[in-house]
């Protein structure tokens, strides 16, 4: 594992195979998908459904997710069993925003009030709901809510160098609790219904096939940016000092970084950009609601990326990609069957593929090559 | 205090079902019916014998007596060729055609065109000179099936059938009298202030009853509808009675009853009677008292009992409080003795192992449907397929355990967060493997009698049994868990590898057999949880996960690797989320806990109770 | 720091104003009067076990100290008071007269200018041999410098000089963790010098070594006294009669003997504790 830091940036960021690969596949993804939705016709082999261009796009906040987890535990060996908290925050960020977007169009024809609070009989809009009409601001909170969130918890946990099998759980105890507060009505963000029925995004239709494109680019966007941010992080000295907190954490701290600060900002950092997942999510899928905040989904999350291979950054969002596209295909073959093999494959991904579809694609290839020579 | 018949009052039996389910986590759909059953089997002690709406052959058969030979003039009248008349002779009734019976029967004749005050007093005529039907007689009066013929003037009891007939009895003897066409009858005619005095008429009755438990019942009836007669029923009955606690009911209504009629001397008198009786009906009965009595009256006798009054209502108000924070604890330390032995497997597993079983609440579940399936195959042994259950889901659960740590947990050992995952992915697969053999749906385990009813200490404080079974049962389990660790080989082991895994290695303790069994003993455990578990709240496949962060939340707090670390901290964090949620609710409660936790984990990383020493700082 | 710790400092009178002798970042050690290292009046215990004894230790500036000692001796217990791992129950540690290092936390006694080398190698295994020195490199240590942090080419000339020095040039791109046992405690030693630390503890650092790489060890170790002080804790009687000008014997948490080796050799109670009653 060497990473050079004499060169430029991007020959530094870019100067390994798998991630070269993955940004040229990711942009062409990004460029042809909506291009063979709108252009070509529905004749046409390669014509891309509607409904596969939102699948996709989903996907690729998934992928987004998959590598904020990975910045951390990967290289950093920190598990977060509560990292969808942070997704569904940046989501329901969004979601706050496209509810103040439908106006007097819901059900009751309130023009500040969404519809929940209406039938909860509120009188007024709840203080953090302010602002949230204006994108900039609401594009804000989808960062600083998670990161905030992150800041405070992460501060706790770590000054008092909470680790392990302890911080995963208390984490997964992070998103229990916030789970089972959005399920009340109280808290002002809908209940268990969360919020839905959105209508449009910056004055565009949300179901139009233009928007649903640019929704796309922005998560293919997205994602490339998220993982190239990653990337830099990584392969700067930064990213060799979380790698030596990873593997000698006590080492670390006597060769004098503070260690604390460190899985603090990596820790934040990852929020955030899991929080811009999960606002890219939301307009895609039209809906948030608690249950993104299940213990289990977060541990899924964490499961794609061990599946894909940690510590690679393309291989978690590969795994995203490979885990959900199963998913959605089990799922609608054979429901039964989606439970078993989830579980199924926890345990052999753990017990005989540790470094995910990527280690074994490497230990592929370095097989063959052992054997050309002979 | 004094204990009673594990019956409660009303009051007392909603209060704990409502506690009951608040109590259990997952605010599943709650089995606790049997609480709700047993207070309406007491309610049901006041309802009729069920003999009187289905006529018994025999009574058919009876077709000589006068009013019978009436009763076939009738046009529509079918019945009688019932063939079974072989004429046996009626016991009683025919024998005693004496000056009491014909006194009875002009009696009930009266009732065809009585005045309601007047039907008060034939009633309470009936009642104070019954026979062996008055009670089946008061209880067709009070649903409206004592009929008047208009012919004749004649009563009967009827039974409407389908085709605008009625089954006719004879109200004194209840032989059968044939049918008829309802047109021809008029119904007597009751309301609500009459219905009143039949309950009480019907108390009365019972109040000769041989049961001791149903005089009490008619006691407590009659307390309700109190009036003159009633009270002088209860008077008359006093010297005769012989169960203390009947007594104590009687004079209680007689106090009331004071304090309803008598004068102001008496009033006051009966208030000092009524000190220290936390009846529910003394209580309201007082509280009027106390909105009938304007605060500044000017009469002196008045004010007088009013102040009496005002402080034995708030005497009775502190004892409410007392054992409302007595209920509170107990709901607590049952919610925490869960807890205690959800946690406590887990924190054998993690304190040697180091090792998160993620498939903990699974290996509960399990538990609970070993229960279900011991009940499925013992029924009608509801307790011995229960007290079964218990080895028999150690056994389960632990072969489960021992199975998943010799395929998965063995090959990960010192990679705990793989370790994580590996298990939480036995659980998603045990959960699924549920379903499919038991079907997503609840299931409810039964629970025997003597876990079905309440522990009475007065009329304000009952617990529920099935709670504190649970409660002494937890604590039976941590005990012998203690037993097992402090005297037994496997426990000096399993401390020792707990404690050194490398120097225990070294002293010849075969660390990997070790594990397995140290696995499948806190599996066991989470095995017999799962069968306290199934007596609170309905068993199902997501059973486990309700569970599995508490737990966490137990080990956490109590620190690893010590048992009595779990004890405590499980007893409290149930005391504590039960003492929060009057105030807060139950979701809420359940996230400052939470929340509470995550702040203590930064002060104390290593729980309550910390192991100590060089070993345990770690790098 | 935690909370009630500093809360107590706060009440402590005779620590009102702790902060204030808290030196800015990067301070130098102030050894005017000569003296490096003060260790004064430090317990610890465990459970009741006293680890640590009320020992009292002073290191010259520039002096190369053996510390020797039995098993259980307190040896690696005072290292981790002197490096911020264990808080003492009771006395002082000053680096030089002006840095309090009972106010610090590892990587603040790192930063102040102690470097520490553990009894096990413990080099980043999956990191370059190269790379380790780079992360170990004097420096800024805050999130965003590192983040952009660029090796200068006088930096990498320091690496390299480094690398010779000891003999690991011709492996500056292989894994650390496939170095041999002796060549990680080389690197940890190479590690600690980029470091540039004004005190150097090591412990144990020839145990596992061939003689030839005690002898270029002892070599090394000597090299660096006077520029640096240097503590070494060793148990091997040869390798420390070989360096040490001065010897302190720990036992039971407390200085048994301290003086020239000569002299400590021919103390009966050292003879006594080393070879039985």
């Amino acid at each position: 594992m060497r990473h050079s830091n004499h060169g430029p940036v991007l020959t530094r960021m870019l100067g390994d195979t798998g991630s070269l690969i993955f940004v040229v596949v990711l942009i062409a993804l990004t460029v042809a998908v909506p291009l063979c939705n709108v252009y070509l016709p529905e004749a046409s082999a390669l014509h891309v459904t509607d409904y596969t261009v939102a699948l996709i796009g989903k996907y690729l906040t998934y992928a987004l997710l998959a590598v904020a987890i990975d910045l951390i535990w990967g290289y950093c060996g920190i598990l977060s069993l509560g990292h969808t908290a942070f997704f569904g925050l940046g989501g329901y960020a969004m979601g706050m925003y496209l509810m103040r977007q439908i106006g007097d169009r819901g059900v009751y024809g309130n023009p500040v009030l969404p519809d929940f609070m209406v039938f909860l009989d509120w009188e007024h809009l709840p203080w953090y709901w302010h602002g949230m009409d204006i994108f900039p601001f609401a594009m804000a909170m989808v960062v600083l809510v998670p990161g905030l969130l992150a800041l405070v918890f992460g501060g706790l946990a770590f000054r008092s160098r909470v680790t392990g099998v302890y911080f995963a759980i208390i984490t997964q105890a992070m998103t229990y609790a916030l789970m089972l507060a959005f399920f009340r009505n109280e808290m002002g963000f809908g209940g268990n219904n969360g919020l839905t029925d959105f209508k449009d995004i910056l004055g565009y239709e949300l179901s139009a096939d233009g928007t649903r494109n640019a929704l796309f680019v922005a998560s293919g966007v997205g994602l490339l940016l998220g993982f190239l941010i990653a990337r830099f992080i990584v392969t700067s000295r930064l990213g060799r000092v979380l790698e030596a907190i990873r593997d000698a954490e006590s080492r670390t701290r006597f060769t004098g970084y503070r260690v604390a600060y460190y899985k603090l900002w990596i820790f934040t950092v990852s929020a955030m950009l899991a929080g811009v997942a999960g606002a890219l999510y939301v307009p895609q899928v039209g809906i948030i609601n608690p249950s993104e905040f299940s213990p289990i989904a977060s541990i899924e999350a964490v499961v794609w990326v061990a599946v894909g291979g940690r510590g690679t950054l393309y291989g978690a969002a590969l795994g995203a990609g490979a885990v959900n596209f199963a998913k959605t295909w089990l799922t609608g073959a054979y429901p039964e069957i989606w439970p078993y093999a989830l579980g199924i494959l926890f345990v052999a991904v753990t017990l005989f593929l540790p470094k995910g579809i990527v280690g074994l694609v490497s230990q592929l290839r370095r097989r063959m090559r052992r054997k050309e020579p002979s | 205090m004094r204990t009673c018949t594990p019956r409660g009052t009303t009051a007392a039996a909603v209060l704990a079902l409502l506690a009951v389910l608040a109590l259990a986590p997952c605010a599943l759909a709650q089995n606790n019916g049997q609480n709700e059953g047993q207070n309406t089997d007491s309610n049901a002690s006041e309802a009729t014998p069920a003999t009187s709406e289905s006529p018994a052959p025999a009574n058919d058969a009876t077709v000589e007596s006068g009013r019978d030979a009436q009763a076939s003039d009738e046009p529509g009248d079918t019945a009688e060729a019932q063939a079974g008349a072989d004429g046996e002779s009626e016991p009683g009734a025919d024998t005693g055609e004496d000056e009491d019976s014909t006194e009875y029967a002009a009696t009930i004749a009266e009732l065809a065109d009585a005045s309601y005050p007047e039907k008060r007093d034939i009633l309470n005529r009936l009642v104070a000179n019954p026979n062996a039907h008055t009670a089946e007689l008061l209880t067709a009066f009070a649903d409206n099936r004592l009929v008047v013929r208009e012919s004749d003037q004649t009563i009967f009891v009827a039974a409407e059938e389908r085709d605008e007939t009625y089954v006719l009895r004879d109200p004194i003897t209840f032989e059968a009298a044939g049918k008829a066409a309802t047109r021809d009858f008029e119904p007597v005619r009751t309301n609500v202030g009459l219905r009143g005095s039949i309950e009480s008429g019907q108390a009365r009755l019972r109040l000769q009853a041989d049961d001791a438990e149903t005089r009490l019942a008619a006691v407590e009836t009659m307390t309700e509808k109190l009036d003159d007669t009633a009270a002088d029923a209860l008077r008359a009955h006093r010297p005769e009675e012989s169960d203390d606690a009947v007594r104590e009911a009687i004079d209680r209504a007689l106090a009331i009853n004071d304090l309803n009629t008598g004068d102001n001397a008496a009033k006051l008198a009966a208030v000092e009677r009524l000190s220290g009786d936390f009846n529910q009906m003394v209580y309201n009965r007082l509280n009027n008292i106390l909105l009938l009595i304007p605060e500044d009256t000017e009469d002196r006798d008045q004010a007088q009992l009013r102040a009496a009054v005002a402080a034995e209502v708030e005497r009775i108000d502190w004892w409410r409080g007392v054992y409302d924070q007595l209920e509170t604890l107990f709901f607590g330390l049952s919610l925490g003795s869960i807890l205690v032995l959800a946690g406590i497997g887990l924190a054998i597993t993690f304190g040697v192992m180091g090792v998160i079983n993620m498939a903990h609440g699974e290996l509960i579940m399990l538990g609970a449907y070993t229960a279900f399936v011991m009940q499925q195959l013992l029924p009608g042994h509801v307790g011995l397929a229960l007290v079964l259950a218990v080895p028999a889901a150690f056994v389960v659960s632990g072969l489960v355990g021992i199975l998943i740590e010799r395929s998965i947990v063995q090959w990960l050992y010192g990679r705990p967060l793989e370790t994580l995952l590996a298990t939480f992915g036995v659980s998603l697969f045990l959960q699924q493997l549920v379903r499919t053999v038991f079907t997503p749906l609840n299931r409810s385990v039964s629970a025997p009698e003597w876990m079905s009813g309440q522990l009475h200490f007065n009329d304000m404080f009952a617990l529920t049994e099935n709670r504190l079974v649970i409660v002494a049962f937890s604590l039976a389990v941590f005990a012998a868990l203690i037993l097992v660790m402090n005297r037994t080989s496997l426990g000096l082991k399993v401390r020792a590898v707990s404690q050194n895994r490398d120097m225990a290695r070294a002293m010849g303790i075969r660390t990997q057999r070790l594990d397995a069994l140290t696995f499948g003993l806190g599996s066991g455990i989470a095995g017999i949880a799962g069968v306290a578990l199934s007596q609170l709240t309905n068993v199902g496949p997501n059973l486990g996960q309700a569970y599995i962060i508490d737990s966490f939340m137990v080990v956490v707090f109590g620190g690893v690797s010590n048992l009595w670390g779990t004890l405590v901290g499980g007893l409290s964090l149930g005391v504590l989320t039960k003492f929060l949620e009057p105030h807060t609710g139950t979701v809420l409660a359940k996230i400052l806990m939470l929340i509470f936790l995550i702040l203590f984990i930064q002060q104390r990383p290593r729980g309550l109770f910390p192991q100590k020493g060089r070993a345990a700082e770690g790098s | 720091m935690k909370t009630p710790a500093l809360l107590e400092s706060f009440s402590d009178r005779s620590r009102v104003f702790d902060f204030v002798n808290r030196p800015a970042a990067g301070a130098k050690p102030d050894v005017r009067h000569g003296t490096i290292l003060y260790v004064e009046d430090i317990t610890v215990s465990f459970d009741g076990f006293k680890a640590l004894d009320a020992l009292t230790l002073y290191v010259d500036a520039g002096e190369l100290r053996c510390i020797i000692g039995p098993n259980g001796a307190g040896k690696t217990t005072m290292m981790d008071v002197i490096t911020g791992k264990t808080r003492p129950d009771a006395g002082r540690a000053w680096f030089g007269q002006n840095i309090d290092l009972l106010s610090l936390d590892e990587p603040g006694v790192a930063q102040a200018g102690i470097g520490r080398k553990f009894q096990k190698p413990t080099v980043f295994e999956r990191h370059t041999v190269h790379e380790n020195l780079e992360l170990a490199m004097a420096g800024a240590r805050g999130v965003w410098p590192v983040l952009l942090a660029r090796l200068s080419g006088e930096q990498a000339a320091h690496i390299d000089e480094t690398l010779e020095l000891v003999g690991l040039a011709e492996r500056r791109h292989d894994a650390a963790g496939s170095l041999s046992h002796g060549q990680k405690q080389w690197l940890e030693i190479g590690m600690l010098l980029m470091q540039e630390p004004e005190l150097l503890l090591i412990d144990e650092p020839v145990a596992g070594m061939t003689p030839q790489e005690v002898e270029r060890t002892a070599d090394l170790l000597t090299r660096l006294a006077g520029k640096r002080s240097v503590v070494v804790v060793e148990h091997d009687m040869e390798f420390v009669r070989s360096i040490a000008r001065t010897v302190t014997v720990l036992h039971e948490g407390r200085v048994l003997a301290e003086g020239p080796m000569d002299t400590i050799q021919n103390d009966p109670r050292v003879v006594e504790v080393y070879l039985g009653e």
